[in-house]
């Protein structure tokens, strides 16, 4: 039988120190449209007293793709700022050459520019994190969007594969499996058996929301806050239930 | 057109092999130009199965590097009619299969007017399943009535949905899900997941279920493939799978206990 060519393929040699993965992270992007020091700090000083949970450590997408300043902003100034405010810039997004040198100097990752697109298709290993909001214009800065295009799944999502909808809420008309992940932006809903692990709020929306007809989920969580299926199994084991968001707190209650 | 079917099922030793015979040479049987490809290189085991492994000698890797044609690597099975076996390499490796070198041999087959095409895939969700599901407008799925088994099935249908040339056109891959050694007393005694429990955990067509017999080892043992033997409940399982594949409607036998009667008390048949 063919049992044995489980064992064909050898893992990696055991002197190997690391491999190359692929890996989807939503990362946030901070659309900058206009620089101005003072205006600045006060509005990430006031975005960071709005969401303290948010502001930690985030790594964040400098977006320069909307900036209308006529000046070139200086990079290393807006880099210290948010670092100062819990904000990690970690790559940066722009089609000006001044300023991509400027990043080259600060050793920020830079990142496709001008595209605006999502993949429609749920892949198995997307090959490089691409959080691009799928927003046609961002008029100011908005940390916590949610309010953007549904992604609607109409195909049971498998084991292995994951699915993002950034900006905006994902239903899945089926079930996801054991071993899939779903992530949004906003809300999520299940209409089959929620099995895998459900990720809504990823960029930090406290509101947002999951709906499924049968919970059986390995992990939920919203904003960061989640729960494993051990804490749900006693009570709200495969049953419609929506989970939100109350204090910190994950709170899971009947559909009905 | 040929229509392309893979045999897959992410987890090894759950009966591919077995089921690419059977299908194949049912499929032969009623009378279709079938032919079955090993996709498993390095680990040649369709041949036994299918009882030619002495008349290998072109392989599936020499006709895609052009070493012999398509003609002189057939081998025409001696049971049946229409039934062809292209077979392993057992001495190259996996990456001796590309995509080009794989339609090339798919194309020429169904201009050769074969109207089936089977493709045995090997274990594991490495490159050489990854060709054998690449071109497939039907996937067989394969697994046993147990959670790991389950769960690489349901891997592997998210593969065949996204990887796949046809996934990668906008379309899907026809998936049919055949459940092999089962069992419905252990199922009763709650050893194993019923029919029930997989169709709801997979959300796919169920092709057919395949009872646990002895006959199967004993005809892969020996070279027949078990849909051969009409007397054995494995064997009239795959007829009926066939026949399902075929687009006939045939009621799902085999899943539900056998009530045994004094007769079959007395008369232990082996089957």
């Amino acid at each position: 039988m063919d049992s044995k060519s489980q064992n064909a393929e050898l893992p990696f040699a055991s002197t190997a120190q690391f491999r190359l993965k692929a890996g989807l992270f939503p990362l946030t992007q901070l659309d900058i449209s206009h620089y101005e020091r003072d205006a600045f700090t006060e509005q990430l000083a006031q975005k960071a007293a709005e969401a303290p949970a948010f502001f930690q450590h985030t790594p964040v997408v400098l977006n320069f793709d909307t900036f209308e300043g006529t000046l070139t902003p200086p990079l290393g100034e807006i880099c210290g700022l948010c670092r100062e405010h819990g904000l990690m810039p970690a790559a940066l997004r722009s089609g000006d050459d001044a300023i991509l040198t400027q990043a080259t100097d600060l050793a920020l990752a830079i990142m496709p520019a001008g595209k605006t697109k999502v993949s429609e298709v749920a892949s198995t290993a997307p090959p490089a994190p691409d959080p691009a909001p799928a927003k046609e214009e961002a008029p100011s800065p908005e940390p916590l969007p949610s309010a953007g295009p549904t992604k609607v799944v109409n195909t049971p999502i498998r084991s292995g594969q994951q699915v993002y909808a950034a900006g905006g809420d994902l239903i899945v008309l089926s079930s996801v499996s054991a071993g899939a992940e779903v992530l949004a932006d906003g809300n999520i809903h299940v209409y089959g058996a929620l099995r895998g692990r459900a990720l809504a709020g990823v960029r930090g929306d406290t509101s947002a929301r999951i709906f499924c007809q049968s919970l059986e989920a390995e992990l939920v969580s919203i904003a960061g806050n989640f729960k494993l299926d051990e804490d749900m199994r006693a009570e709200h084991w495969k049953a419609p239930r929506q989970i939100h968001l109350d204090e910190q707190t994950l709170v899971i209650q009947p559909l009905s | 057109m040929a229509r392309i079917i893979v045999v897959t099922s992410g987890k090894g030793g759950v009966g591919k092999t077995t089921t690419s015979a059977a299908i194949s040479s049912g499929l032969a049987l009623r009378g279709h130009k079938t032919a079955v490809i090993d996709f498993d290189i390095g680990l040649r085991n369709l041949d036994i199965v299918m009882n030619c492994e002495r008349r290998v000698v072109y392989d599936f890797v020499n006709v895609i590097n052009g070493d012999a044609n398509l003609r002189q690597a057939l081998i025409k099975d001696k049971r049946v009619e229409n039934l062809y076996i292209l077979p392993a390499s057992q001495t190259r490796d996996k990456d001796a299969l590309t995509v080009e070198g794989v339609e090339k041999v798919l194309t020429d087959l169904a201009a050769d007017g074969f109207e089936y095409i089977i493709c045995d895939s090997p274990a594991g969700i490495e490159h050489g399943a990854f060709m054998a599901l690449y071109f497939a407008d039907t996937a067989i799925v394969v697994a046993n009535p147990e959670v790991s088994s389950v769960r690489d099935s349901d891997r592997i249908l998210g593969i065949l949905q996204s990887k796949s040339r046809r996934a990668e056109n906008g379309e899907r891959v026809e998936e049919c899900l055949l459940l092999t050694r089962y069992n419905p007393e252990r199922v009763a005694k709650g050893e194993m997941l019923a029919v029930a429990d997989v169709e709801e955990i997979l959300a796919t067509k169920l092709l057919g279920v395949i009872p646990e017999s002895e006959t199967v080892l004993k005809a892969s043992n020996q070279g027949v493939p078990v849909i051969h033997d009409a007397t054995s409940t494995a064997g009239q399982a795959y007829t009926d799978a066939v026949a399902r594949l075929l687009g006939d409607d045939v009621e799902h036998r085999f899943i539900n206990m056998e009530h045994k009667g004094l007769f079959k008390r007395l008369f232990r048949r082996s089957a």
